[in-house]
């Protein structure tokens, strides 16, 4: 290789280089902002504002939806699965919102340490299946968590 | 071996090796695009979840994949362009920025669209939206410099840095959905362990991305010989190309 291009090939290197290195530390140092949402961990330790517009996400606890019977009031758990926030939601929710899966809202934290929200988004997850699979699943789950002793029997033949 | 790197950087080799196989890639690329557009539409069973919505993944994911990857093409092509002086380097950055350009915004676009029935909103500033926006910017910045300097070599310079520059951004928008909290979900295709889709949802996916690489290499190779030729019409060869209609 010529010698000037070899100059010009470490220069753009260094470039690149360089421009990562300071990209990376921005992002680092920028994590919170660049964060959507607080997880139930990061909002039980404390680590959110209180009364400031926040997002918080995480899963929705498996039972804890109560729904108000008169009005569009709903109250359930949100989970990171080591903590949990109690949230608070007028309004309807998105077609995908259930028990179990993901969500993200958008409200204010308040003095005791419930979510007032008023937007809640759902998040789904990066897998997909056909709807047969997915209630075979279930069906195996469901089967699993009887006495494990059915599911060992077939090995002691 | 460097022989071979400089025979391609010839304008007037490309433009008679690329007339060659230009009609395979734009007939296999329709061809596969057709097909995963049916196969991915028509026959592929709908999500648990999202029923038939999820469909629209199969525009989805090739445009958002070809769009990052045409930056990286571009990118290489910058590096080309600085360090050896190619000319079709350039060519390739001028004649590509604006198909990123639109493949950016249909990605956008489609992710929009898919956002409001499953997330329940078009638009939210995580961290996977806002860096794609980032791109969208960076594929226009790209084609208005170019536009700006009127100078061939000093533009292509310009757009080269600007390039290379803007590619710090695509690990940014690979890796947002892991490194931040983001309502985008994370990848479902990964080149260590299995797709989270049955094949009977991914086959149809990847003949989709196939073809739209053949279909963008195709647009690639008309948009190179235009721009070669408006650039060399003064030279020999290509005078004799428009008397005679061959190289």
């Amino acid at each position: 290789m010529h010698p000037i291009r070899k100059k010009r090939l470490t220069i753009v290197l260094f470039l690149l280089v360089g421009l990562s290195v300071a990209v990376a530390l921005t992002t680092y140092a920028l994590r919170q902002n660049i964060n959507l949402f607080y997880d139930p961990s990061q909002i039980s330790a404390g680590e959110a504002p209180v009364d400031v517009r926040i997002r918080a996400g995480g899963m929705v606890e498996e039972g804890s939806v109560v729904r108000d019977p008169d009005s569009l009031k709903v109250a359930f758990m949100v989970t990171d699965y080591s903590a949990s926030v109690p949230v608070e939601y007028v309004g309807i929710l998105p077609d995908l919102f259930a028990e179990g899966q993901g969500i993200v809202a958008m409200g204010r934290l308040n003095n005791e340490g419930r979510f007032v929200a008023d937007q809640v988004l759902a998040k789904h997850d990066e897998n997909y299946m056909p709807p047969e699979v997915a209630d075979a699943l279930e069906k195996a789950s469901k089967a699993g968590s009887k006495p494990a002793a059915v599911n060992a029997a077939p090995a002691t033949y | 071996m460097w022989q071979i790197f400089h025979k391609l950087g010839s304008p007037k080799w490309f433009f008679g090796i690329s007339t060659r196989f230009m009609p395979w890639l734009l007939v296999g690329g329709i061809m596969l695009l057709l097909a995963g557009a049916v196969w991915g539409l028509a026959f592929a069973p709908k999500d648990y979840l999202q029923g038939n919505s999820y469909r629209i993944i199969y525009i989805h994911v090739p445009a958002a994949f070809l769009a990052q990857s045409v930056y990286i093409m571009m990118a290489s092509a910058a590096i080309v362009t600085l360090v050896w002086r190619m000319k079709l380097a350039d060519v390739f950055v001028k004649a590509v920025a604006p198909v990123g350009l639109v493949l950016t915004f249909l990605a956008l676009f489609t992710g929009a669209v898919w956002g409001k029935p499953t997330w329940g909103t078009w638009w939210i500033w995580d961290a996977r939206l806002t860096s794609m926006l980032i791109l969208l910017f960076l594929y226009g910045g790209v084609i208005a410099l170019d536009r700006a300097i009127n100078d061939e070599k000093s533009a292509a310079r310009a757009v080269a840095v600007l390039v290379l520059v803007g590619v710090v951004n695509i690990p940014i928008i690979k890796y947002s959905v892991e490194w931040w909290n983001t309502l985008h979900q994370p990848a479902t295709f990964k080149l260590t362990e299995k797709p989270s889709m049955p094949a009977e949802m991914w086959v149809p996916l990847l003949l989709s991305v196939l073809g739209l690489y053949l279909v963008f290499g195709w647009l690639a190779c008309v948009r190179m010989q235009t721009e070669i030729l408006s650039r060399e019409q003064r030279t020999r060869w290509v005078k004799e190309f428009v008397m005679k209609g061959r190289v």
